[in-house]
Parts: C-alpha cells; sequence; structure tokens
C-alpha cells in the first residue's frame, strides 16, 4: 500500500566555514556573503523517506518555507530521488519564529495528508530543533526525536531506535509519526544524474516571474503575465513546475504568522568579533615551551 | 498561552531519571534563584516522577528552590514527550510562572518545544546567558519592563542574539548544561511542596518503550581542570595519541573539536563546542584546533587558553592567552618533556630572557 512520507527541509547559509571571504574587516561574520546550503540533517531525513519508500512503496513529498531562492533545495531533492515539491513563499510569512513557523507547516502538512513526516534533527542556522517537536504537536502526530534507525515498519507500525546521545532507546509507536533524523541515521544518496538533466529546468512560478522580469522588461503586465501563465503551463505538463503556496493556499489564520504571530522577538545581536585578541606566543623551542610550562606552574595553573 | 502575569514565579523544570538529577537543573536553580530575586518572586521547580518524589523535593529545595511543584504518576515513570508536556501545561496554566527554564538536554529539548507549541508562547533554544532587563518594540513607546533575557549565539555562533517574549507568556528557554554555575547547596533550606494530581484520566500513551539503555559518558569534561583538545590539524588518529599523553601527563582530560570527531580521530562525547559540551577548565590547551565559533562558544571561558597551531592567523588566537606557532608534533612532545621536568632550567636549557613579546592583533 505504501506510506506517504512529508520531509521539511531547510536553505540554510553554510556556517560550518565561517572563514576568509565570509569575514568583514571588522572581524564580524558577512551573513549575506556564506553560501546558501541545503541543511545538512535535512539530507538524512529525506534519505530516510526515500528509502521507506523503496522498501514499501508510497510517494516522498518535500517542504520548504521560504524565499523563491529556497525552490534550489527542491530541485535538489528532485534530484535525488523526491516525487513531489512544494514551496511555501509569503511575505507575510516573514520573521516567523519556531512557534509561527511550525504553524504554517502544519497548515501545509495538513493538506499533504501524510503518514509519516520527517525532519532534520536541526538547522545550523538557529541549531534549535524546536520546528520538529512543535509541528508533531500541532499536528497531534507522535513524537519520535533523534530517530537514527528505522528498525520495522509494518501495518501502520514504526519501530526505531532513538539516539540519545547518553544511551539509547527502542520505541514503537502507530503510525501517523513525525521524527527528527540524526546525521548517524544514514549516508544520502548522491543526486542521480538522469534526474539532474531532467529537474534542472523544475521552477517554482516566483523564478518563473522574475526571469521574464529580467527577459522583458519593457512588456506590459499584462503580457507579462500571459507569458508567465504560458511557461508555467509548459513546466507543469513537463512535469518541472514546483508547486508554491502562499499563506493563503494553506487556509493559515494570519495571526499565528510572520512576526505578529511569533511571540519571540530579537531585542539586540552582537556580532561575535574575532580580531583584536591579544596573545603572548612563545617560541616552539625548548626554551620557549619550558618558560611557558614554568609560569603556568607559577601561577598554579598546573602541578 | 498565558497572560502577561508580573507576579509569577520563576521556574526550573527539575529533569530526574531514577531519581538522580540532571546536573543542569541544579545550575538552573542558581541562574533561577538570580533571577527570582530580582523579580522579588518565588523561584519553583517542577518535579514529575512516578513516586518517591520528596528526597528529590528536598534536595531541589537546597539549591534554592521555594516551592517544589510535584506531580508523581505512573504515566511518568519514564520520560515520554505527550505524558510529560501534558502534566507541565497543566501546571504553568494552572499557577501562570512568568519563566519556565530547561535544561538544553535531549530530553529538554523535546519537551520545551512541545509544551511550547501546546502553550502558543515563545521558546528560545540554547541559552547561554539569561538575565532580567527592559526592552522597547520598535515602533512602539511602551516600555516593557523586567523581561527575560535570553540570550545564544546563532549562525554557528558568530553572532550573540538576545531575544525576549513580552506578551505572549509564559517566557521559556533551554539553558545549555555548564554555562550556569552550579550553586552550594544549602542542607538547612526547606521548600514548599505542592503536590498535583495531573488529570491522566483516559490518556493513553501514544509510544512504547520497548528497551532503554543509558551509557554513562566516558568522560566528564565538565568537572576537568585542564583539557587537551585536538582538532583537524593534529593530521591523523595515530597522532592524536599527542593529544592524550599531554593530557595524562597533566592530569586532564581529552576534548575535541567537531572536526576531529567527524574525521574519526576519537569519540563524540570528548567533543567541546556549540553542539558538544561547554566547558570552563583552569587551563584549556587547543592543538591544531583552527577556531570556528562553533568550537570557541564551548571554551572560550575557560580561565587560560594555549593555543597551538601552525597558521598564526587561526582564529583560535583571538581567544587565547598564550599561544605557540608551531607544528604540535613538535611542540607536544617538548610540553611533555617540560612538564614531566617540571620545567627545570637546567635540563631544557636557558630561560627565555627577555619573556616572550606581546602578540598584537591575532588577525583572521
Amino acid at each position: 500500500m505504501g506510506y506517504h512520507c512529508v520531509v521539511c527541509v531547510k536553505q540554510v547559509p553554510d556556517t560550518k566555514g565561517i572563514t576568509g571571504e565570509a569575514m568583514r574587516d571588522d572581524g564580524t561574520v558577512n551573513r549575506a556573503a556564506l553560501p546558501a546550503i541545503f541543511n545538512p540533517e535535512d539530507l538524512n531525513a529525506l534519505e530516510m523517506a526515500l528509502a521507506i519508500r523503496d522498501g514499501h512503496g508510497g510517494t516522498v513529498t518535500v517542504v520548504t518555507m521560504g524565499l523563491p531562492k529556497a525552490s534550489d533545495v527542491l530541485r535538489e531533492s528532485l534530484f535525488r530521488g523526491a516525487d513531489r515539491a512544494v514551496l511555501i513563499t509569503d511575505r507575510r510569512a516573514a520573521g516567523s519564529d519556531t512557534l509561527a513557523t511550525s504553524y504554517i507547516l502544519a497548515c501545509a502538512v495538513r493538506r499533504l495528508e501524510a503518514d509519516i513526516v520527517l525532519c532534520g534533527r536541526q538547522a545550523i542556522d538557529g541549531d534549535t530543533a524546536q520546528v520538529g517537536p512543535q509541528l508533531a504537536e500541532k499536528l497531534s502526530f507522535t513524537l519520535v526525536t533523534y530517530l537514527e534507525q528505522l528498525l520495522e515498519l509494518r501495518n501502520r507500525t514504526l519501530r526505531a531506535r532513538r539516539n540519545l546521545g547518553h544511551g539509547w532507546e527502542i520505541v514503537e509507536t502507530e503510525l501517523p509519526v513525525l521524527a527528527t533524523v540524526l546525521d548517524s541515521a544514514n549516508t544520502p544518496r548522491p543526486p542521480a544524474a538522469r534526474r539532474v538533466m531532467k529537474f534542472k529546468k523544475a521552477r517554482c512560478r516566483s523564478e518563473v516571474e522574475q526571469a521574464i522580469g529580467r527577459e522583458l522588461a519593457a512588456a506590459s503586465d499584462d503580457e507579462r503575465a500571459a507569458e508567465s501563465a504560458r511557461r508555467c503551463s509548459a513546466l507543469a505538463g513537463r512535469g518541472l513546475l514546483i508547486e508554491q503556496w502562499n499563506l493563503d493556499d494553506i487556509g493559515a489564520d494570519l495571526a499565528w504568522c510572520g512576526f505578529k504571530g511569533s511571540p519571540t522577538k530579537v531585542h539586540r545581536v552582537q556580532s561575535i568579533v574575532l580580531a583584536g585578541g591579544a596573545y603572548r606566543e612563545y617560541p616552539a623551542s625548548d626554551p620557549g615551551v619550558a618558560q611557558l610550562v614554568r609560569e603556568l606552574i607559577e601561577d598554579h595553573t598546573i602541578g | 498561552m498565558i497572560e502577561v502575569n508580573r507576579r509569577g514565579e520563576v521556574w526550573v523544570f527539575a529533569e530526574q531519571e531514577g531519581g538522580a538529577l540532571a546536573e543542569v537543573s541544579l545550575e538552573l536553580l542558581g541562574k533561577g534563584r538570580e533571577l527570582a530575586d530580582t523579580l522579588g518572586v518565588p523561584l519553583g521547580a517542577v518535579l514529575l516522577t512516578v513516586a518517591d518524589g520528596e528526597t528529590t523535593a528536598t534536595r531541589l529545595g537546597q539549591y534554592g528552590a521555594d516551592r517544589i511543584y510535584l506531580v508523581e504518576h505512573d504515566l511518568l515513570r519514564h520520560y515520554q514527550t505527550a505524558a510529560y508536556a501534558r502534566a507541565v501545561c497543566e501546571l504553568v496554566t494552572a499557577w501562570s510562572p512568568q519563566v519556565v527554564l530547561y535544561g538544553a538536554t535531549a530530553l529538554g529539548r523535546d519537551l520545551a518545544p512541545t509544551v511550547a507549541s501546546a502553550l502558543r508562547c515563545g521558546l528560545t533554544a540554547d541559552c547561554t546567558d539569561l538575565q532580567i532587563g527592559d526592552h522597547t518594540p520598535p515602533g512602539s513607546k511602551e516600555l516593557q519592563k523586567n523581561l527575560l533575557l535570553q540570550i545564544r549565539p546563532a549562525f554557528g555562533g558568530s553572532i550573540i542574539a538576545t531575544i525576549v517574549n513580552y506578551d505572549r507568556w509564559p517566557q521559556m528557554a533551554t539553558v545549555r548544561e555548564g554555562v550556569m554555575v552550579m550553586p552550594q547547596p544549602d542542607g538547612r533550606r526547606r521548600a514548599m511542596l505542592v503536590r498535583h494530581a495531573a488529570a491522566f484520566d483516559g490518556f493513553r500513551p501514544p509510544l512504547a518503550i520497548l528497551e532503554s539503555e543509558r551509557r554513562p559518558k566516558k568522560v566528564n569534561l565538565k568537572a576537568a581542570r585542564v583539557i587537551v583538545a585536538g582538532g583537524a590539524g593534529v593530521g591523523d588518529k595515530a597522532s592524536f595519541r599527542l593529544i592524550w599523553e599531554l593530557a595524562n601527563c597533566l592530569g586532564g582530560a581529552v576534548g575535541a573539536s567537531r572536526a576531529a570527531i567527524d574525521l574519526g580521530f576519537v569519540d563524540k562525547d570528548h567533543q567541546v563546542g556549540q553542539t558538544g559540551t561547554t566547558v570552563r577548565p583552569a587551563l584549556y590547551i587547543a592543538c591544531g584546533i583552527s577556531g570556528a565559533v562553533q568550537h570557541r562558544a564551548g571554551m572560550e571561558e575557560s580561565a587560560k587558553i594555549l593555543a597551538i597551531n601552525t597558521d598564526p592567523s587561526a582564529p583560535i588566537f583571538a581567544v587565547a592567552h598564550y599561544g605557540i606557532v608551531g607544528d604540535l608534533r613538535v611542540v607536544i612532545p617538548k610540553l611533555i618533556r617540560a612538564v614531566r621536568s617540571g620545567a627545570k632550567a637546567e635540563e631544557l636549557g636557558e630561560p627565555l630572557a627577555p619573556p616572550a613579546a606581546e602578540a598584537g592583533g591575532a588577525g583572521g
């Protein structure tokens, strides 16, 4: 019969290698200069969904929320084997904290009628690990965090191993389930060359409109709208139109979305400044090292 | 969601397993005490357990709690998201605390977001500091006084964000292990016990725990006075032996950066940094660690930091007190010899004179 797996993914700035070009002269990080990547643990969630489909049948739908540019991670998901991709994009969603984000995702996932929702354990930009559990609560799905190994999936019952860091657990529960997946769960499959050839042309409506805006700068609004409709329908005919939903499409109550729907507000942001550290340098020689050790012994740091 | 309630208490979720309290919960009682005193309200601790909670409750009182909200029930024998979240939500709804703090443990990071979603309140993850302060919302003239300032690193530690929530309470945060100072228990201190009978009628836990095992951490980084940590610059697993040797010779513990763990040099228990353990030893020796912000977030509070790196522009030197620019394979054996001999000058040649120059800006 198969299962419908929905994978929630996020495009994030690559915070791993913050050096060189991403650093400003004053020693702070220029976030805009960081490359945008597929959140690493979301790839593990996608792989788990693809493995479930390969083993049991069903479909894999990938959902992301963000700017039209976030379609990059949807295309990447299609390259790796996802069946369907949905972009939730809406200016009114800007400023959403984890509570508002999970509300918006819940509105979208409800329309998809998922059996299993998979998320990466956490995203590397915020490291909060909150959206998964909050989405589970909103959907009334059973939450399984820190999923490391799917042991069995049969008759809508799932048995899995959770890695808690200081131990593990084997849990069993009936679907529907929302699980957050660890990077130790699997090795994500690479993009398939044939699928890359096909889906590299996949676009969402906003991306089509942006391209038209560039190419037909002199055209009237009506002409552009007509061209957009034509191109979108051509893409859809070839299975290359990434579905694009706004907050009205998913029936979201605006009071719970965006800045207004977010209880947490930023009070202040301080950049960490890297430069300016004054340290005492010792030569890498025997006398240099001995001098250092002597000082550490004298001030009772060691010994 | 509860109303803004200025007289609300400060609460700490007391995480326990089999009666053993998580250290971070005790650390939070220390911070919670300070916050509660600033606000002039009592400090409460939430204790969920299967039975015999009094002994644990007494301990929570000794660490600073004024009131212990105790729920005892068969369904609370082992941690389960649904049952625990239900009990916490009931307590919060009944007593309207203004602040609820959780340890940012595997359990806390599972429970707190579930509670926040159910109560539709805010939650800030992985705070490294908490303060009480005022906030004026943008575009408003109304000063919101005495809010919980929730301070945390973000973007891989490249920024520090201070988060508030002023209109939908309680103000909730998870707090990293090891960043708050463990308070001294006072054996004479007594807390008031508030028993709460949770409404579990008709509640069926959605999940069955078939097997579980707890593995004590192989290394107690938080308790170590000296930590010798290795990074990708160590090169290979065989060379990582040098890190162990130096740690042994100093009576210290072995730490590692995320990169060293990803390369398989050492077990994940040794990880220092934003996703590992936060440490503040008397001496932290960073060997072949470039000093990514994620790593620095977990060690920059150390009393003394010695960085050994071949790259003089490595960011680790920006937080270091002492630096040696050189190959750790050469430097560490020298350090070991110097420590073993008590750094006696006669065995090691003449002492340096004049003392090494102060290095200016570390660059990078």
